[in-house]
């Protein structure tokens, strides 16, 4: 437990650092220090297939967002900022912090969780499956309606990166202003 | 405006790129072996797609862009990842020779073997393919199609 409370620190500190860091790129790794933590915790909960997946999403997203952000140097804007807004802010918080603590409140001990659902798939699963990983067989076997809705996100969102970055359309608008609104 | 600087140059310096050729080759395997005994181990296909992706995201960061897309072009890239939608359709659709949608149809085989769980390594490899495909895809698009490189050339 206590090496899960030193994780969450960690977390939170870094979290904190990335709102306040004045340089984008120093922003950027803080988040990274969050995503390790996280990862970390995962395998301190004894879940290590969600610790390897946390790990390597967050070394390509930290990759991506320092590529993307390395030389820009966006400036900090702190006008438009009034009382108001945080007071808002304060409100929010305050409403997520009340909430999130009866949420918790009513979630089960670590190591104890309900097993109403996923009782059938420890007991059945290397029977019905023959996967020695039960990680995969639900993924794969029991859940995979699951994983193709997954796949179908993430070719979604590659159709999207594409459709928003792509030279093709923006070329054509800076040659031929006149065809822009054919 | 780094285009030029960056066309020039072609990658970092050699030390990078000597360390590069050196690791890049375990990386890949390594991702391979996490996909290959995703029902075996902790991982699968989706961390060991990732992981691929990464080998390839590490060349282009440390030989520039010419060379890394010798080896996997755009349209390879594209081409990998509509293969890996394609081929876990159609093991869901093989499912309907079982039964239903997704089932398990091919043999069991005996369990901690590489080759058991019936269709489940065949669904890592689907999924590897199409998530090292996609994330490289938005990499690729991330840096290669940005507006500043327009500019440049």
């Amino acid at each position: 437990m206590i090496a899960l409370y030193t994780i969450l620190v960690v977390m939170i500190i870094g979290a904190v650092i990335a709102i306040e860091a004045r340089d984008l790129l120093s922003a950027v790794i803080a988040v990274g220090t969050v995503g390790l933590g996280l990862s970390l915790a995962a395998l301190v909960a004894k879940a290590p297939d969600v610790a390897i997946t946390q790990l390597v999403v967050e070394i390509i997203s930290v990759v991506i967002l320092i590529r993307a952000t390395i030389r820009i140097g966006l400036p900090r804007s702190t006008h438009g900022s009034t009382p108001l807004l945080g007071v808002v802010a304060l409100v929010f918080g305050i409403a997520v912090l009340v909430v999130g603590a009866r949420v918790f409140s009513e979630i089960p001990p670590l190591g104890a969780p309900h097993m109403r659902v996923s009782e059938t798939y420890v007991a059945e699963g290397l029977e019905d499956t023959g996967a020695v990983n039960v990680v995969s067989a639900i993924l794969l076997d029991f859940r995979g309606y699951d994983t193709l809705g997954e796949a179908t996100v993430l070719f979604a969102a590659v159709m999207g990166v594409l459709a928003v970055a792509r030279p093709v359309g923006r070329r054509k608008t800076r040659t031929e202003p006149n065809h822009a609104n054919k | 405006m780094r285009t030029n600087e960056d066309n020039c140059t072609e990658g970092m310096s050699l030390i990078v790129k000597t360390i590069t050729r050196l690791s890049v080759g375990l990386i890949l395997l390594y991702g391979i072996y996490i996909v290959l005994h995703g029902h075996l181990s902790p991982g699968g296909g989706f961390a060991g797609g990732v992981i691929i992706a990464l080998s390839f995201v590490h060349l282009v960061l440390a030989f520039g862009k010419r060379q890394a897309f010798g080896t996997l072009s755009e349209s390879g890239t594209a081409s990998l990842e509509s293969l890996g939608a394609v081929l876990f359709l159609a093991i869901a659709l093989a499912g309907f020779s079982g039964g239903y949608f997704f089932a398990n149809v091919l043999p069991h085989g005996e369990p901690h073997a590489l080759l058991s769980a019936g269709t489940i390594p065949l669904s890592n490899i689907a999924i590897c393919l199409k998530v090292a495909g996609g994330l490289f895809a938005i990499f690729i698009a991330l840096v290669l199609l940005n507006p500043e490189s327009e500019q440049g050339s």
